[in-house]
């Protein structure tokens, strides 16, 4: 994934309002992008290459659904340590080393590596949690989401 | 909602997004050996359910200038919480707001919002933005940096054979 910024001038007025109106939903009808585009004057053919284009670019990442793993039946944690600097490498290893951590950062705080677990079923969670416990001698805060808030992102138009 | 084996199929055909083509429903289902009227019924079926959260285009925030990103934290009054975090996720610079449970005395946060800017100093005023919006609610907050990725790997689906 591109990780660097596109100059300015790389989107136009309409990349923008595709890439807002985009994160609002999509039409489930035979030809989506025709329904799409109308909302935004555009036509089929002409939507499509816009997408086309930014996704060469790498100004969006992908188009399609976006699954909820939890509501498939997994279950996801987010979790946190304290570990002392001097032994921040040798639990790196050991906390990656289990296939349940999607992903982990480092963070700016006493509280200074972050990661999501993801399980199958709940007691996963906490089995693993509890397994990096035992291995690290550190505890493992545990966050699970309790309620999400999302609306998106939006460039300025 | 039961996923049956097909739906499994369409999820592992589509997490990667959608061909960008006229039909795209009618495209997959050619993948896989079914009608795009079924294609259509069974994305329908996921979105009402809440297995797809929804169809949409994925930003790519470093691309689109938005190089800082800090998780900021609040303690908000539990009788607010839910109306104040609807609020803080309505801002346009929060991408992801979640409500968790305090992990006192360690931590006693229970909003998580991820703020994106161009600048740490920008995510700074939005941070103070989202102060403003939450104070007669909010006690303290902190943001925190993420300094390193240590791993990341993507959503992987259960093999439906496994």
């Amino acid at each position: 994934m591109r990780r660097t910024p596109l100059p300015p001038d790389a989107l136009d007025s309409t990349d923008r309002a595709i890439i807002n109106a985009l994160q609002e939903g999509f039409p489930l009808l035979p030809r989506p992008f025709a329904a799409a585009g109308a909302a935004l004057n555009l036509s089929e053919d002409s939507l499509i290459s816009h997408l086309r284009h930014l996704r060469e670019i790498g100004a969006i990442t992908r188009f399609g659904p976006f699954f909820d793993a939890e509501a498939m039946g997994g279950a996801f944690c987010l979790c946190a340590m304290a570990v002392p600097e001097e032994r921040f490498d040798a639990v790196v290893t050991l906390v990656n080393a289990h296939a349940e951590v999607a992903h982990n950062y480092e963070r700016s705080h006493r509280l200074n590596m972050w990661f999501v677990l993801a399980c199958e079923t709940p007691d996963g969670i906490a089995r693993v949690a509890d397994r990096i416990e035992q291995e690290t001698g550190l505890t493992v805060l545990r966050f699970p989401k309790l309620k999400e808030f999302f609306i998106g992102f939006r460039v300025a138009a | 909602m039961n996923m049956d084996a097909t739906d499994r199929r369409l999820i592992a055909a589509t997490q990667g997004g959608f061909p960008l083509a006229p039909a795209p429903y009618a495209e997959v289902a050619s993948w896989l050996g079914l009608t795009e009227d079924e294609v259509i019924t069974r994305l329908g079926k996921m979105l009402d359910s809440g297995i797809i959260r929804r169809i949409a285009v994925a930003p790519n925030h470093y691309a689109l200038g938005m190089m800082a990103n800090g998780m900021s934290v609040w303690d908000v009054d539990d009788a607010h919480a839910i109306e104040m975090g609807a609020k803080v996720g309505a801002l346009e610079f929060v991408s992801h707001c979640y409500l968790r449970p305090r992990a006192l005395p360690d931590w006693p946060y229970n909003l998580f919002a991820m703020i994106h800017g161009a600048t740490r100093d920008e995510v700074e005023v939005k941070r103070r933005e989202i102060s403003r919006l939450l104070e007669p609610f909010c006690h303290s907050n902190d943001i925190l940096y993420s300094t390193r990725i240590l791993k990341k790997t993507g959503l992987r689906l259960t093999d439906p054979g496994a």
